[in-house]
């Protein structure tokens, strides 16, 4: 996730950099590397209603997502700094912020697009018969899934999400996996889709009512998208 | 510790306790169990109260809702707990860990917390005095440096947490903890003041704006329970 490829490039060629830019905060993107931006949602803030509200939708993109990409950016820069500097001390010291706002920052891009307006053909099943069948072989039926992963949702203990994720390799099977906080699903495992479990997600309309979040959270997960992540159609990096 | 305090937290050590004790009159009695049972702590002040620092509608919530969910949990944990012990199940018992932590963590930590608040009319707010106030200057630097300190601590955590003035019963000193979601504050450190630092304690009142609310808490910290946490500490 991290695209670190090209800085290494940039150092081997630029043989001063280390004594004449030690001191100095390297700037992102005049080293051409990536400085992640808030992606615009695709749909508008009160196009989830009555299921989540145009106020929760508008806080947590415009705020808690961006919060997540400038702090991402900022830790990022720093961690080009210390690289330059040889300095590894620091280098370990920002992987924890470089992992909960990268973290942030990937789980929230998932998830807007694993949402779709209530009553749109994205919200049925239908528009995903591959893995809803694959679903059905691993759970039973569609019901049944919802059900576990209902209550996979209900059981995380403080701020996570819950996915719904294609393992990795070849024939990789479905499984439900909850993270804590803003960890990503990284590493081989496909996330599907995921849903958001911080109270910041759903308090400011379900108060402490989670269970009614988890139960209508159904009629806005975005199928086609979910059949597309599962069939490989689309890539996680390539949607941030 | 104070009244309220004092009355939860017996309850809650003698049904921790309870099972070990009535082990071999399991053997006799059937899976009906007499022990004690966590309660919900009344407030020592109304839901009002504390505003317009935390909001009523926050604290109602807070207290009937979210304090009695870990109540519930807690007891519901600890009847796992000692039915699969009457069975000999461990590995049952074992396995029901998670949750008496994190809802017997939810019922202590809400428990000090309620208490380590009062009303700015009343005495919340202010500054510490005495040999908490020296400790404090000593530890930190000063009263304000302390304050800082804390509020750095809480914007920090990553997820649901608490954060914590302790004293370390093995060093002397004070210091500051972080402990994520309900972990209760354990092992040397004895809790002097705990800020919940989930969203459901700020987010109805200053939605993603945290740091509003760790600057807005200071009127209502309850010094004088403080004080008397550390003179017992």
């Amino acid at each position: 996730m991290v695209n670190l490829a090209s800085l290494w490039q940039y150092l081997a060629l630029q043989a001063p950099l280390h004594s004449a830019m030690s001191t100095d905060a390297l700037n992102l993107t005049q080293l051409g590397l990536t400085a992640y931006t808030l992606p615009a949602l695709p749909y508008a803030y009160d196009a989830l209603e009555p299921h989540i509200s145009a106020q929760i939708m508008e806080l947590h993109h415009s705020k808690h997502h961006q919060a997540y990409v400038t702090n991402l950016n900022a830790a990022l820069q720093a961690h080009v700094t210390a690289v330059a500097a040889g300095d590894v001390a620091a280098q370990i010291a920002l992987q924890q912020t470089i992992k909960f706002n990268g973290g942030g920052h990937i789980n929230h891009s998932l998830f807007w697009k694993n949402l779709a307006p209530p009553g749109s053909k994205e919200t049925r099943p239908e528009a995903a018969v591959g893995l809803v069948k694959a679903i059905e072989a691993t759970w039973g039926s569609l019901e049944e899934f919802k059900r576990a992963f209902g209550a996979s949702l209900l059981g995380i203990q403080g701020s996570g999400w819950g996915w719904l994720v294609k393992e990795g390799g070849n024939g990789g099977g479905l499984r439900i996996v909850t993270t804590k906080d803003q960890d990503p699903v990284v590493g081989g495992d496909v996330p599907v889709f995921g849903v958001d479990m911080w109270e910041h997600a759903y308090y400011l309309q379900y108060l402490n009512g989670k269970a009614a979040y988890v139960e209508n959270i159904w009629k806005v997960i975005n199928w086609a998208t979910a059949g597309e992540r599962f069939g490989g159609v689309v890539e996680e990096k390539n949607e941030l | 510790m104070s009244s309220t305090l004092f009355r939860t937290v017996p309850a809650l050590r003698g049904a921790i306790r309870a099972p070990a004790a009535r082990t071999a009159a399991a053997a006799l009695a059937s899976t009906s169990f007499v022990r004690g049972k966590a309660t919900l702590p009344a407030l020592s002040y109304d839901y009002g109260a504390l505003e317009p620092y935390i909001s009523g509608k926050i604290m109602e919530l807070h207290h009937t809702k979210h304090h009695q969910t870990y109540v519930n949990g807690l007891n519901s944990a600890l009847e796992t707990i000692a039915e699969a012990e009457s069975k000999g199940d461990f590995t049952k018992a074992a396995s029901v860990a998670p949750l008496l932590n994190f809802h017997g963590g939810g019922h202590i930590n809400h428990t000090l917390f309620w208490e380590n608040l009062a009303p700015a009319s009343r005495d919340g707010g202010g500054e510490p005095g005495g040999a908490l106030k020296t400790a404090i200057d000593s530890d930190f630097g000063s009263f304000d440096s302390f304050c800082k300190q804390m509020n750095t601590a809480l914007a920090g955590i990553q997820g649901s947490g608490w954060a914590w003035l302790v004293k370390d019963k093995s060093a002397g000193t004070l210091g500051l903890v972080t402990r994520a979601n309900q972990d209760p504050v354990t092992g040397p450190y004895v809790p002097l003041m705990g800020i919940d630092a989930w969203e459901h304690a700020y987010y109805l009142q200053y939605e993603n704006r945290k740091v509003e609310y760790f600057d807005a808490i200071w009127n209502v910290i309850n010094w004088k329970t403080v004080a008397e946490r550390y003179s017992k500490a």
